[in-house]
């Protein structure tokens, strides 16, 4: 059972959920309240639901061996975009204006996508490079938009994009899903996930197969960018605002980590849904963690590059043979001598 | 040959095994190296001579038995350790730096330095020096990446004999070279084992064991089948040990796998390239190929043969000429575009331009058909399967299980996979460059009545490789190349012969 590949993720998520119940006995209780429900536990699927998401594009993107660290700045100009829109409305509640502020948030983003896919695949930029131009230029985009102020909108409807509950679940947690699955089906009922990972693992072997490497490539930048303006639309709503500044800030570096920890190589090629979606719930679950059992905000951060740290290691099959080793030599001393490199080496 | 036994082995292995998940590799094989022989490791593909090698290098770790240099019981823990230690090893997949340059290769790791500081000049100078002792013609400065696999492989020879070692181990290094360099070696291989070197030798070339290698050992299945001094057995017996079976005498495989043309010499012609050119890569050349021909491409290491290849596959772009299939002419200006037409190429390295190594073996045979089809049209899962067991049992491609990393498969084994992905289109085209390099004599009969069975249903194959024979075997026609350019074109009717090939390469002369 431990060969396979969402074994360590589960198993890091739990502990991490256990650990948390030595600080709040109550952790694991989920209560209806008003016909909705609450508790940690739906917490952290709330919260993560913007991660998921924007993980779930990158997974792709990186898949075919590249990265996107534009998705934050999507993230804050779809936000910008919809709540300027629903803020300029005559009737900011009425469902049609909702409706065409995430239009108009979706388009802007297929733009950016397009944009990112254009310069790697078509002018052959390196991926880092070409999404850090969107990811700098972005923010400033998203400023603009708002004009530099915080944009608060008023509307039920869109309210519940982020912030709303369908069937006492909250309806970000429905989305994500939704994407998720749709993208399950996508990549593997199709050839899509084949051929991605093809690319991926040997971009010159792809091409003599004969296969469209750009057409793929440019596709996951829009899939990304789609994917983080619908977590940039649950942002704004579940704060009713949008925030050029701070919305998304840093995103596609959990995101990353995310995709990381999930069991995915950044060098591209074998991707893996399933484990994006639980490296995304780590990340979430590591930074509601960090908030409860109080770890000082000046630290924070180095305690979330701790335990991410720790969780790569554990997944890698050579440090945990290394460490197996290293006990088990300790115990056993009647081996044949060792070379004297050898302990050169240790 | 020294007498053995009176000496001590320089290297020996008592029992050892290697377990990978499902696969016994190594199953308790003794093994013994003495200096001053060069001693061949045989065995089918698959037979875990790479991986004894590897284990013997401290690539993978033992899972059992040991390991004893000199007469002491070591544990060696990586192959820098194995270097340290006074063993030179050059691996099945060469692993080399593509963006540095030859030099670099040759000495990385051990840069002459000065003041602390890479000694530039004298590292150049060193490296061009261990090129010219195999009296090749590489310029060391140049990237490596500019040069071809065969030369690749070369450079991984020099840099594994640049240094002193007491045990020298070559794993197939010979699987892409031609005589001449193949002979360069040779003499190489002897002057260090005349100055008291153990070198342990891969090949599935019989010839040139026999040629080379004073005693051997046979590895059948992951367990050692037996040691024997060259000189008392015999090659069929050899081959019957290889595979397990009872001595025959199949000989060499019938010497003519070649069929007629199933619409004789004046079929329509399938392909036809005028004055296709590349600058830099290949002077422009005419070429027809018919349909249901075999056609061969001889010539020496960069004679052009790959690159007067890619051109009919669009994985490079022709400078000039135009090509036509069926009488129609075409732009092949992607391999996307060759393929449409009905063109399939089986690159000669494969392990950079063939397959995808962490993808399954299923995945890689059935990946050309499925970007041939689009990703909206996905192969149902059982088809797939269907056709991924019928090409591992057609090819005998082991292990037999579809679900396996391709990249840990042997290397013959992978090479089937690759074959096998191209076959399955069912091209109207099937460009081979070196499809053989690294498979068994068992395998390499089949795969050869393979191409000629295809070849008298209809498909033109274009076939190259620097074996000779091989290529007589197989071909109706052989173009020869020379320094870029197509030098001749001979009818394969039964008077030609390896060394008419040769005479034709040296002289170069227009027939
Ligand atoms: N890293 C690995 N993981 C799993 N199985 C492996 C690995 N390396 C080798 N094997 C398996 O071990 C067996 C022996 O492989 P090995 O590469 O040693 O064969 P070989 O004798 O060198 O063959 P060839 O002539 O084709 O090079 C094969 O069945 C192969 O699939
Ligand atoms: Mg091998």
């Amino acid at each position: 059972m431990t060969k396979h590949r969402l074994f360590w993720p589960a198993v890091v998520l739990a502990v991490l959920l256990l650990a948390n119940l030595a600080f709040t006995p109550d952790f694991f209780a989920i209560r209806i309240k008003d016909g909705h429900l609450y508790g940690s536990l739906i917490d952290i699927l709330h919260f993560g639901a913007p991660l998921v998401l924007v993980a779930l594009g990158m997974t792709l993107v990186i898949a075919t061996g590249g990265i996107d660290l534009s998705v934050g700045s999507t993230v804050a100009i779809a936000g910008a975009l919809a709540c300027l829109h629903i803020s300029e409305a005559a009737d900011p509640a009425s469902p049609g204006t909702v409706v065409a502020s995430v239009a108009i948030a979706l388009a802007v983003a297929l733009v950016l996508g397009v944009a990112n896919g254009v310069l790697v695949a078509r002018v052959g930029v390196q991926p880092i490079i070409a999404t850090l131009i969107l990811m700098v230029a972005g923010r400033g985009v998203a400023q603009l938009v708002t004009g530099g102020q915080i944009i608060t909108v008023t509307s039920g409807p869109y309210r519940l994009i982020g912030g709303g509950y369908w069937l006492a679940v909250p309806f970000a947690v429905l989305l994500a899903v939704v994407v998720v699955l749709l993208t399950a089906l996508l990549t593997r009922r199709t050839a899509l996930g084949l051929l991605l990972e093809s690319v991926g693992g040997n971009p010159v072997a792809s091409r003599l197969v004969g296969i469209r490497a750009s057409g793929l490539i440019a596709l996951v930048y829009v899939f990304s960018a789609l994917c983080a303006a619908v977590a940039g639309l649950m942002i704004s709503s579940n704060v009713s605002s949008a925030d050029g500044n701070n919305a998304g800030l840093w995103i596609e570096l959990d995101a990353i980590l995310a995709v990381v920890v999930g069991g995915t190589s950044l060098t591209g090629g074998r991707f893996s849904l399933g484990g994006t979606v639980l490296g995304a719930l780590i990340i979430q679950a590591l930074s509601t963690t960090i908030y409860t059992i109080g770890i000082p905000p000046e630290t924070t951060l180095v305690f979330k590059a701790f335990v991410v740290i720790t969780v790569c290691l554990i997944q890698s099959p050579a440090f945990r043979a290394k460490a197996v080793r290293r006990r088990s030599s300790a115990t056993r001393s009647a081996r044949p001598r060792p070379l004297k490199t050898e302990e050169a080496e240790a | 040959m020294p007498a053995q036994s009176a000496q001590q082995p320089v290297l020996e292995v008592r029992g050892i095994r290697k377990e990978f998940p499902g696969v016994v590799a190594l199953d308790g094989v003794d093994f013994r190296l003495f200096p001053g022989e060069v001693h061949a490791l045989m065995g089918e593909n698959g037979a875990g001579k790479s991986t004894l090698i590897k284990v013997l290098t401290g690539v993978h770790p033992s899972d059992g038995g040991e390991v004893v240099l000199d007469g002491r019981p070591v544990r060696i823990a990586g192959p820098l350790q194995a270097q340290l230690a006074g063993i030179s090893t050059v691996y099945q997949e060469v692993n080399l730096c593509p963006n540095l340059s030859v030099a670099e290769n040759i000495l990385i790791g051990r840069e002459p330095r000065r003041f602390g500081l890479v000694h530039w000049s004298e590292l150049r100078r060193r490296a061009a020096e261990s090129v010219a002792d195999l009296d090749l013609d590489i310029d060391v400065s140049a990237p490596l990446d500019s040069y071809s696999t065969a030369v690749q492989q070369l450079v991984a020879i020099v840099r594994a004999v640049e240094v002193s070692a007491k045990v020298l181990i070559l794993d197939e290094p010979t699987s892409s070279l031609d005589r001449e360099e193949v002979r360069q070696l040779f003499a190489v291989m002897r002057r260090l084992r005349d100055q008291g070197v153990a070198i342990l030798f891969v090949s599935h070339f019989l010839d040139q064991v026999y040629e080379i290698c004073d005693r051997m050992t046979v590895l059948l299945g992951g367990r050692l089948e037996g040691e024997y001094l060259t000189g008392e057995l015999r090659q069929v017996d050899l081959v019957a040990r290889m595979i397990g079976g009872e001595p025959s005498d199949p000989g060499e495989p019938s010497d003519s796998a070649r069929r007629e043309p199933a619409e004789g010499a004046d079929a329509p012609p399938f392909l036809r390239a005028d004055g296709l050119a590349r600058s830099g890569a290949i002077e422009p050349y005419d070429l027809t190929i018919r349909s249901g021909e075999v056609v061969g491409l001889a010539g020496l290491l960069g004679s052009g043969r790959t690159e007067a290849a890619r051109l009919l596959f669009g994985a490079d772009h022709s400078t000039r000429g135009s090509v036509r299939i069926e009488g129609a002419e075409v732009s092949l200006r992607t391999p996307r575009t060759a393929i449409s037409h009905g063109i399939a190429f089986c690159p000669e390295d494969r392990k950079t331009e063939g397959l995808i190594g962490e993808l399954t073996v299923r995945e890689n045979i059935v990946l050309a058909l499925q970007a041939a089809r689009g990703w909206t049209r996905p192969l149902s899962g059982t088809r797939q399967d269907e056709i991924a067991l019928h090409w591992i049992r057609a090819l005998g491609i082991r292990p037999g299980n579809p679900e396996a990393l391709v990249r840990n498969l042997s290397g013959g084994n992978q090479q089937k996979v690759l074959l096998a992905r191209w076959l399955i289109t069912d091209p109207k085209l099937l460009i081979l460059d070196e499809p053989t390099r690294g498979i068994d004599v068992g395998a390499k009969a089949e795969i050869q009545k393979l191409v000629a069975d295809l070849a008298g249903d209809g498909m033109s194959v274009l076939f190259i490789s620097a074996e000779l024979e091989e290529v007589l075997r197989l071909c109706h026609r052989v173009g020869v190349l020379r320094d870029r350019r197509l030098v001749a074109e001979l009818p394969n009717d039964g008077s030609l012969t390896p060394e008419s090939i040769m005479a034709t390469i040296a002289s170069g002369a227009q027939s």
